[in-house]
């Protein structure tokens, strides 16, 4: 599952078949991954998929079951997380109140016994690269949000560890902040150069920050690719359901051309599909469309030659400045589809009730077998 | 440390192993009271002679006279009840009156008086004792040089000890309600009194409510320490001695396994009273 | 309740003076004006039968008398020994409690800890007095099982008044303690750990300054009580206790020297607010926080 690059540098923590087991279910199974060096790993996965237990035994905080934990080369196995070559960034920070923002960088290096002046000096050092230079004398909770984000993250890298495990830091800032905060975060890892692996729920974080993202589900991964992978070619009805919007669709297969399969709703409605693998006639299937795939038309004629048009009655206007957007309901079956509004203001007189016209490229919808219920 | 740190196997044991000595070390007191109120033997001591009830229910031809034929044990019982029914009723009632004051009142000097509140439990229950009795018997003295009129009531008694306990438990049952009354979501007042409640109505319905738990709590806690207080009673006490006086009497003189019985009588009761507490507790938690 | 509606100043007002009556009635009749009356006792003489003049006589009796201030100085020192063997034994307990079980095991040990406590400080004594005197249980044992060879007094020593004394202080101790190891966030200890730390640097670091306020506030009230304790060192320490509640018994009640007994009050009210004036200071805590934390 190694996402190799063609350099093909060592990885910097490699998983194998890690499974941990709680009482009443299992968190993390059998699961096997790699890391390459220098490169952001995310963990993306609804909350109870198990990525907050995985991170915790790389960092030693649990022990797994069964399977092994090599990070930089070196089995983790029977190693307290106080010796492991790994630093976290806790979700809630857990910077230390008790001690100024400078003591709280230097904390590490006082462990390891380097000197007064000496870690003070690196502290300081550090600080300025997360530009926060001269605030090594505030308390802790003098700090802005983002602020203590950087002095958690100075505080871990400035012991150079192979990798950097942050458990959702984001969490906890208000939307602005984390919009700004991701790019902060992106911009300090590749200053870095550290490896990061990080958790979170939210997928706009995972796909903007990371150069690979696995989805968590159930204690397993669904999938492990680039973001544009897990975009435009989810493996996983899971996946493409989790990972940016889309419109699910379920139903049965009535015909298939080739990679193309046409399905039908129980209400009637009829769409073809991609199948990311064959799939026979009367399979149950689940297909998605991304909003932005679908094409809207006043007059039929206007939508590219070959695709399927279909007709629907607007049934409300959702907008949100870039991301606007239109409800509709196919006319016949009345399924609820969404379609993106043009960036181009084109659609943006729609009335609600008005017919309209819309299709999409089969190549860009995907369908898999439906896999009964899934979270 | 904690127990996502990994524990080395014999730090866990001597953990294990301190725990045990010191709950060993908290009840055998208490076990040995409960187990000699039922020994066979004129003293509260080994060996073991044989179970006996004499020490609660007496033994006539033995000479033996029970907890339950001790007039002056029974009477100091009844002394120490009434004396805490007194400093309960006191302090609860202060203790609410004072929640409100410092929680929603405000005046001048408010953050002084706050302070001068915690300033009883910062002093030894001895010279709140003292204090008392030296105050209260100058004003006894002047009333009776000035005007020819006994106070007897602040003379070494009851009302003295009942104004010497209430003086730091008022303190406590302050601190108490307060504290819930802070957490009061005010909000829940505006709405009542929005759905057309008098502001009577509220303090009723919604407010005093709200506090019930904090008054409860700190009556059985008054109640409690009012029943064992001894260092302020000992300074301010009469001829009508509460239950912590009299036991403190006899202990010195060498007791019989009486004192045993009515400890083991007190230990009951206390439990009793905690048991119910934490059953309150336990169903407001659900 | 008690907001002043406008227009109804005056209402307002008698509302707040009814409110406050109790509150100063309370402080002042029975806190304030007491103290100051035993300090005006204490600073005066009793020159002939009902004739009293200003004096310093009674601070310089205690100064001048060494067996009084012997006592006195031995009661702060056995209690700051009482207060820091609290501190010792409880801190175990309170974490465990705190931190290493969870759910009804945590709550179950807390309230087994506090249950001798709603027991009253004469029944518990009784109890060690059964266990320990010569003919008591603990020595008849020690005894029979051959470590000595006849039942020793176990009671009357300064270790005894030290075990009694410590027995009936761990309650105000484990609680604030508790209370402080409970608000302390798991992912410090764990960041700490993480970033090399190990059990003393990060009870050194991390712990202890944490859990300062609740320290103070147990070791405050801890002192405060052992200093004014009269049960305890008395019935344990018998003739030898020589406990300075003690001296102000037997000048107050015993010699009917109020002027005296006053002195020695004030002394022992100076120690005591002295010694949580320091505890305060040395923790940089306010009063208010500590006492509301106890």
């Amino acid at each position: 599952m190694s996402a190799a690059a063609p350099e093909a540098a060592a990885p910097d923590l490699e998983v194998r078949s890690v499974v941990k087991r709680f009482t009443d279910h299992v968190a993390v199974d059998a699961l096997s991954f790699s890391v390459r060096r220098g490169s952001f790993f995310s963990i993306l996965g609804p909350s109870g998929c198990g990525k907050t237990t995985l991170l915790r035994m790389i960092a030693g905080f649990i022990q797994p079951d069964d399977g092994d934990i090599v990070i930089g080369g070196r089995s983790m196995s029977g190693v307290a997380p106080n010796r492991r070559p790994v630093n976290m960034v806790f979700q809630q920070l857990a910077l230390f109140p008790m001690m100024s923002v400078g003591e709280n960088v230097a904390f590490g290096l006082a462990r390891r016994g380097v000197a007064r002046a000496e870690r003070l000096r690196r502290a300081e050092a550090m600080l300025e690269r997360v530009s926060l230079s001269g605030a090594g004398h505030k308390r802790v909770d003098e700090l802005s949000g983002g602020q203590r984000q950087r002095v958690a993250i100075a505080r871990s890298l400035v012991l150079e560890p192979t990798l950097l495990l942050l458990d959702e830091p984001l969490g906890a800032l208000d939307l602005k902040l984390r919009e700004h905060m991701k790019i902060e975060l992106k911009q300090l890892q590749a200053a870095f150069g550290t490896t990061f692996v990080y958790i979170t729920h939210d997928q706009s974080e995972a796909l903007v920050l990371s150069d690979h993202v696995a989805v968590m589900n159930r204690g397993r991964f669904e999938q492990v690719g680039t973001p544009q992978e897990l975009y435009y070619a989810p493996a996983t009805a899971f996946v493409a359901g989790f990972v940016g919007a889309n419109n699910r669709i379920a139903g049965t297969v009535t015909a298939v051309d080739g990679p193309i399969a046409e399905l039908v709703t129980g209400d009637g409605w009829s769409i073809r599909a991609r199948c990311s693998r064959p799939l026979a006639t009367g399979a149950a299937v689940e297909a998605f469309v991304r909003p932005e795939v679908a094409m809207l038309a006043r007059v039929a004629g206007e939508l590219p030659a070959g695709q399927t048009v279909h007709v629907g009655i607007v049934e409300s206007l959702l907008f949100d400045g870039a991301n606007s957007a239109v409800l509709l309901r196919e006319r016949q079956s009345r399924f609820e589809f969404r379609i993106a509004l043009p960036q181009t203001g084109r659609f943006a007189d729609l009335k609600v009730a008005e017919q309209i016209f819309f299709s999409f490229d089969p190549e860009r919808a995907v369908c898999f077998a439906a896999a009964g219920d899934h979270g | 440390m904690i127990p996502s740190l990994p524990t080395p196997r014999w730090l866990r044991a001597t953990t294990l192993l301190y725990l045990g000595a010191f709950l060993l070390f908290l009840f055998l007191p208490l076990i040995t009271v409960g187990v000699f109120a039922f020994n066979d033997a004129p003293y509260p001591a080994p060996p073991w002679k044989g179970f006996t009830l004499d020490w609660f229910v007496g033994n006539e031809p033995a000479g033996r006279t029970g907890l339950f034929g001790d007039e002056e044990l029974l009477s100091s019982i009844w002394t120490s009840f009434v004396v805490a029914c007194w400093v309960t009723g006191l302090s609860v009632a202060v203790g609410t009156l004072n929640a409100f004051l410092m929680e929603r009142a405000r005046f001048r000097g408010k953050e002084a008086l706050s302070m001068l509140m915690l300033v009883p439990l910062v002093i030894p229950g001895v010279i709140l004792g003292i204090s008392i009795l030296a105050f209260a018997s100058r004003i006894a003295e002047f009333a009776s040089d000035v005007a020819g009129i006994e106070l007897e009531f602040l003379r070494p008694g009851l009302p003295l000890v009942v104004l010497g306990q209430f003086s730091y438990i008022a303190a406590i049952a302050t601190i108490t309600i307060s504290a819930r009354l802070k957490r009061f979501d005010r909000t829940l007042e505006e709405a009542a009194l929005n759905l057309g409640a008098s502001r009577a109505a509220v303090l009723r319905t919604i407010t005093l409510p709200y506090l019930r738990p904090a008054m409860i709590g700190s009556a059985a806690i008054a109640f409690l320490m009012s029943f064992e207080n001894f260092n302020t009673t000992l300074m301010l006490v009469g001829a009508d001695a509460p239950l912590t006086i009299m036991m403190y009497g006899r202990m010195r003189e060498g007791a019989t396994p009486v004192l045993n019985a009515v400890s083991l009588f007190l230990m009951v009761a206390s439990a009793l009273l905690a048991l119910t507490l934490m059953r309150r507790s336990d169903r407001r938690a659900e | 309740m008690v907001d002043t509606p406008a227009g109804g100043a005056w209402k307002g007002r008698l509302m707040l003076g009814l409110m406050l009556a109790p509150a100063v009635l309370w402080l002042f009749a029975l806190i304030v004006l007491p103290h100051v009356d035993l300090a005006l006792l204490s600073f005066r003489e009793r020159l002939a039968p009902r004739q009293y003049g200003a004096s310093l006589a009674q601070y310089r009796t205690f100064f001048g008398e060494p067996l009084y201030w012997h006592v006195f100085v031995r009661t702060a020192v056995m209690s700051a020994i009482a207060t820091a063997l609290t501190l010792l034994f409880a801190f175990p307990v309170a974490w465990t409690i705190a931190k290493l079980t969870r759910g009804r095991t945590s709550a179950l040990l807390f309230v087994v800890c506090l249950i001798p406590f709603w027991v009253s400080e004469t029944v518990r004594t009784l109890g060690w007095m059964i266990l320990l005197r010569e003919s008591g249980v603990l020595p008849q044992l020690l005894a029979h099982l051959g470590v000595t060879d006849v039942p020793v007094e176990l009671l009357y020593h300064d270790a005894t008044i030290l075990v009694g004394l410590v027995y009936t202080s761990l309650l105000f101790m484990v609680v604030p303690l508790v209370n402080s190891f409970e608000s302390l966030d798991n992912s410090l200890i764990e960041a700490a750990y993480d970033l090399g730390g190990n059990a003393g640097s990060i009870l050194r670091e991390i712990v202890i300054p944490h859990a300062t306020p609740g320290i103070t506030a147990g070791c405050i009230v801890v002192f405060m009580l052992t200093l004014g304790n009269y049960l305890t060192p008395n019935l344990l320490g018998g003739k030898n206790s020589q406990w300075f509640t003690e001296q102000i018994y037997t000048q107050f009640i015993t010699r009917f020297n109020w002027e005296q007994g006053a002195a020695f009050g004030f002394l022992l009210l100076a120690l005591s607010t002295a010694m949580v004036w320091v505890g305060l200071k040395a923790s940089g805590q306010r009063f208010g926080d500590v006492m509301r934390r106890a």
